[in-house]
């Protein structure tokens, strides 16, 4: 069909027209882009460039390395080691069964960890590294690190983990770290993130805990670029944390090693402190218990064993269980009495093996009684009538401010878990406690150590080193953080007249260098190492009037709970006193026949900074001794031979 | 055998039309594809493979198709309008019936030697359809109720099949490009300003309905809706895409954080980045400066076209040369929208850019009818 040249014109018109209309509503759009585009990139540029920047960086926190613990004289409490552990990634790995069957003819897998590792695998993106095996040896390591070839996407990985290389030694002391639980978040107000890293170790209790801040470090961090699905692409810069500081306890651990030998399997407490600093050179509870295992992850027999165990391993009983002080505590009556000026050096007191008090009858331990007894021969032979007699006169009030004053009934605040203040009871503990008046036997009982009087054995030690110096010492467990010194206040006088208090060591001189003494048998016989004590024996049970009729049973035939606690307190050497000694062995039986001879061997061991001679022993026990040195050395760690030292 | 009413003899014939090709439109066209290698090689982490490389043979591919269909004369082309329409109609409807599903749609056939997407294939065959109807139209009648049918149920065939593939965003395309072809060859404006006024109306009631006792749609329905035009109300699912979308192309600023240094592109977190979403990594590697550029050469091939169409007194010609240049629009200021978060995510690649095979032969053999037009203008 032929168009007319009209229609044509017409057509090339209206085309014109309105292609111009449509070109100019175009233009119009493409000019609402371009100022979109410029609202966008210019004008809201930095909002969008921080967006971005969000995306694209993400923050890492790099854990700390912990600080580590030594001894006084450098030897390594606690330390960090590699842990090392097997990781896979499933995208990397390709068969996954294959490859961990191929890891298996390498490494020996734990099946229920394999398990628990492909569930997880499954679960968590296919980039993420997943743990198969857990705290492997440095020989598998390099086992997979030779095959690596042949596990596509197996990687060994180095971590830091706690260890304890004196193993059961420092149980007590430095405790031990774990992973992060919930319970120890709650606690935190707002806890650290890096609390939240997994695998991250903590101190449970001990020092590892009481010092935990200063152990732990400031966290590093470091910012990675990462994708859209979380893969960390490369690291854009990264600031390393602050370690933890490095502690250095007071603790001599050749003596510590040698006291919880020595203890061995029995239930017991020793602590032995420097007289002139506070220094505590030794604080064992026996029996013990290894920490690495809680590092690692107790199983559940193990801990049901500890904690099923009637000798109690976990409990730190130096610092927090209390016993009754036993004729340890005539030394307080004694100056309580002294410094009221109730009794003097000269007075006797007539002891026929009891005291009528309020129609009660309080027995001497010696049946037959003293006879005439003053008060430095009552310390030496441990009569318990003269303190009877004394207490009633002193007065409980008294006794319970010199208790305190020699460092009784109070917290020392050591860095240790759950210390027990004690009780050094009067009227108003009494009334507070009970809601019942005080009583004059409550007096009496309290003279011997006995009734409410409770002391931890941190408490008699401190005691027993005030009494040989006068003065307030006070113990000391951390001796630097990260080499600086930890001040401790100046030991002041405690007020007390010399006199009374060169009457009680001549006393307690007595009763390891006199014939008639309690603890004769235990006596040292080195001139100038000699020390002086008291004995103790606390009763955990009553000895009723029809028993002691029948005569008292012996220790050795009751069951071992129903035993006394035996307890022994020493200062040495007698002259010039440097340390101060105490111990106290549950249901060991006499304190002169149990407690006295670990006092004296452990006493030797740090006077002599080693294994003494025989000839320091009476020549009766050196042949035992000698075999029970022999014996000994067996169980100890050998601090000479390998580089555990790092002074 | 109806001829065209004007003379052809001044007609360039034989190898002497390659003189009279609008190199103009070819350097602008050459232009636009190269900012596509480079983007295509960028966003591949700086590779030739996968994109880039096949992408240039692709573009080879098309310059030859474009040259080979410039050199027919454009009254043939015109002669089988109704076959290409025909084609494509039956292509969709192949679709349909044996097509290959992806992402959830089927929108390819394979011919054996490639893989199309008649729908690609169809927003050209519509326009030289509807060019060809207004031609054989007589002038008078183009604003005949009756005749106004026509085109519309020629448009609306290929849209009710895209729409079942499901492919909203051709389907629109197809609608909003027939439509300007028809308001070019002069259909009165109360039509389409009745078809504006309806739609607005409808669409106004339903929203209006929307929580009242007689709602037209269901709440499921309406939240669909809510979703689709506004994405940042579900940050983590649509809208995760349009966020990105945006914050690459915001952080792009006035120049760019430089070639291949793009954070948003390189780490994952653009979506389809080498096919709907290229020009957020252009805006963000190049900044304003980059991506408004971009901007200006689209601009200019429509310039080409429109002037092209100016100078072309054939009804035919002119039609479809300005029908192909409001096709090619929509393509590209639909795909900018959407990724500066203007419109809704519709699945529409940036042309001669984006990846993709079947739009970038089917651009380029529509730029062969233009220049074809060129050619063989009236003169």
């Amino acid at each position: 069909m032929r168009r007319t040249p009209r229609d044509t014109a017409k057509s090339v018109r209206t085309i014109s027209r309105r292609g111009l209309v449509m070109g100019g509503l175009q233009a119009g759009f493409i000019g609402l882009l371009g100022a979109r585009m410029r609202y966008m990139q210019v004008d809201q540029a930095d909002e969008f460039r921080l967006l971005a920047e969000e995306n694209r960086v993400n923050i890492r926190l790099i854990p700390p390395k912990r600080g580590q613990i030594f001894d006084r004289n450098g030897i390594t409490v606690a330390e960090n080691e590699p842990a090392y552990r097997i990781t896979m990634v499933r995208e990397d790995a390709g068969d996954v069964d294959e490859t961990l069957a191929a890891l298996a003819r390498l490494v020996r897998l734990d099946p229920d960890d394999l398990e628990r590792a492909i569930t997880e695998m499954n679960r968590s993106a296919p980039f993420l590294p997943v743990t198969v095996a857990d705290r492997v040896s440095w020989d598998d390591i390099s086992r997979v690190a030779v095959n690596a070839p042949a596990l596509p996407g197996v990687t060994p990985e180095v971590g830091l983990s706690r260890r304890y290389p004196l193993g059961n030694d420092f149980a007590h002391v430095a405790g031990y770290v774990g992973p992060v639980s919930d319970r120890d978040l709650e606690r935190y107000e707002d806890p650290e993130p890096v609390l939240r890293i997994p695998r991250f170790q903590i101190g449970k209790v001990g020092i590892e805990a009481k010092y935990e801040d200063v152990l732990r470090g400031k966290a590093g961090a470091k910012r990675v670029e990462v994708n859209a699905v979380g893969r960390v692409m490369r690291e854009l810069d990264r600031r390393d944390g602050t370690p933890g500081a490095n502690l250095q306890l007071t603790i001599d651990s050749k003596l510590q090693n040698y006291v919880q030998a020595r203890l061995g399997e029995e239930s017991a407490s020793v602590v032995v402190m420097d007289t002139r600093t506070g220094d505590l050179l030794a604080i064992v509870s026996a029996p013990s218990y290894d920490p690495n295992k809680f590092v690692q992850g107790i199983s559940v027999p193990d801990y049901r064993a500890l904690n099923e165990n009637d000798h109690r391993p976990l409990a730190s009983k130096t610092v927090q269980d209390a016993y009754p002080p036993g004729s340890t505590f005539k030394v307080v009556t004694a100056l309580a009495g002294l410094e009221a000026g109730l009794v003097t050096p000269e007075d006797t007191v007539w002891c026929p093996g009891y005291l009528e008090v309020g129609g009660r009858r309080f027995h001497c331990w010696k049946g037959g009684g003293h006879g005439h007894i003053n008060l430095e021969n009552s310390l030496r032979e441990s009569c318990d009538v003269f303190y009877y007699d004394l207490s009633m006169k002193v007065g409980i009030e008294k006794m319970a401010e010199m208790a305190r004053r020699l460092g009784l009934g109070e917290e020392h605040g050591l860095p240790m878990s759950g210390e027990t203040s004690g009780i050094a009871p009067d009227k108003n503990w009494k009334k507070r406690r009970f809601g019942n008046d005080w009583m004059i036997g409550d007096t009496v009982n309290a003279a011997i150590g006995q009734g409410y009087v409770l002391a931890s054995p941190l408490q008699l030690a401190v005691m027993t080193a005030r009494v040989a110096t006068g003065r307030k010492v006070s113990p000391r467990l951390v001796k630097t953080v990260n080499g600086v010194e930890q001040e401790s206040p100046p030991a002041e006088s405690l007020g007390i007249n010399e006199n009374h208090l060169r009457l009680i060591r001549r006393g307690m001189n007595a009763v390891c260098n006199s014939r008639r003494g309690t603890a004769y048998r235990a006596r040292i016989l080195t001139e100038g190492y000699q020390m002086a004590g008291k004995t103790g024996t606390s009763q955990v049970r009553n000895i009723t009037a029809a028993e002691r009729r029948a005569g008292v049973t012996s220790n050795a035939d009751l069951p071992w709970k129903r035993r006394d606690h035996a307890l022994f307190v020493d200062f040495a050497p007698v002259e010039m006193p440097r340390i101060a000694v105490s111990v106290v062995v549950e249901h060991g039986g006499g304190g002169s026949s149990t407690a006295a001879p670990i006092a004296r061997d452990v006493t030797l061991q740090a006077l002599y900074d080693g294994d003494p001679p025989l000839e320091a022993y009476p020549s009766a026990v050196r042949g035992r001794i000698g075999t029970q040195q022999e014996e000994l050395r067996e169980k100890r760690i050998d601090f000479s031979a390998d580089g555990r030292s790092r002074a | 055998m109806s001829y065209l009413e004007y003379t052809v003899k001044h007609t360039p014939s034989g190898l002497r039309k390659v003189l009279y090709l609008n190199w103009g439109l070819v350097l602008v066209l050459a232009a636009v594809a190269g900012v596509g290698f480079l983007m295509l090689y960028s966003v591949a982490g700086g590779s030739y493979s996968p994109w880039a490389a096949l992408q240039m043979k692709r573009f080879a591919l098309g310059l030859g198709l474009m040259f080979a269909v410039a050199m027919v004369p454009i009254w043939f082309w015109r002669n089988m309008a109704g076959v290409a329409y025909g084609a494509s109609v039956l292509l969709l409807v192949l679709v349909e019936l044996y097509g290959d599903a992806a992402g959830g749609a089927q929108r390819w056939v394979d011919l054996g030697v490639m893989r199309l997407q008649p729908s690609e294939l169809t927003k050209i065959t519509l326009v030289m359809m509807l060019a060809a109807y207004y031609d054989w139209l007589p002038v008078t009648k183009t604003s005949r109720p009756l005749w106004v049918l026509v085109p519309v149920l020629l448009v609306l065939l290929p849209t009710y099949l895209t729409l079942r593939q499901p492919d909203l965003g051709t389907a629109l395309l197809l609608v909003i490009g027939g439509a300007m072809v028809m308001f070019m060859a002069g259909v009165h404006w109360l039509y389409f300003a009745a078809v504006i006024g309806l739609g607005v109306g409808l669409v106004s009631t339903v929203f209006e309905s929307r929580g009242t006792p007689w709602q037209l749609l269901k709440d499921y329905q309406f939240r669909r809706i809510d979703t689709f035009l506004d994405p940042s109300s579900d940050p983590l699912g649509a809208g995760y895409h349009i966020t990105q979308s945006k914050i690459a192309l915001g952080s792009g600023g006035w120049t760019g954080r430089g070639f291949m240094q793009g954070t948003q592109s390189r780490l994952n977190f653009l979506p389809e980045k080498h096919t709907d979403f290229i020009f957020t990594t252009l805006a963000e590697e190049f900044g304003f400066v980059g991506g408004f550029s971009l901007l200006l050469l689209y601009a200019l091939i429509i310039v080409f076209c429109i002037v092209i169409a100016l100078q072309n007194r054939d009804r035919f010609s002119a039609l479809l040369v300005l029908g192909i240049a409001g096709a090619f629009f929509l393509y590209f200021a639909v795909n900018m929208s959407m990724v500066m978060g203007l419109a809704p995510v519709v699945g529409v690649p940036l042309p001669l850019v984006s990846f993709g095979g079947s739009a970038m032969l089917v651009l380029m053999v529509a730029f062969g009818l233009v220049q074809s037009a060129h050619i063989h203008r009236p003169r």
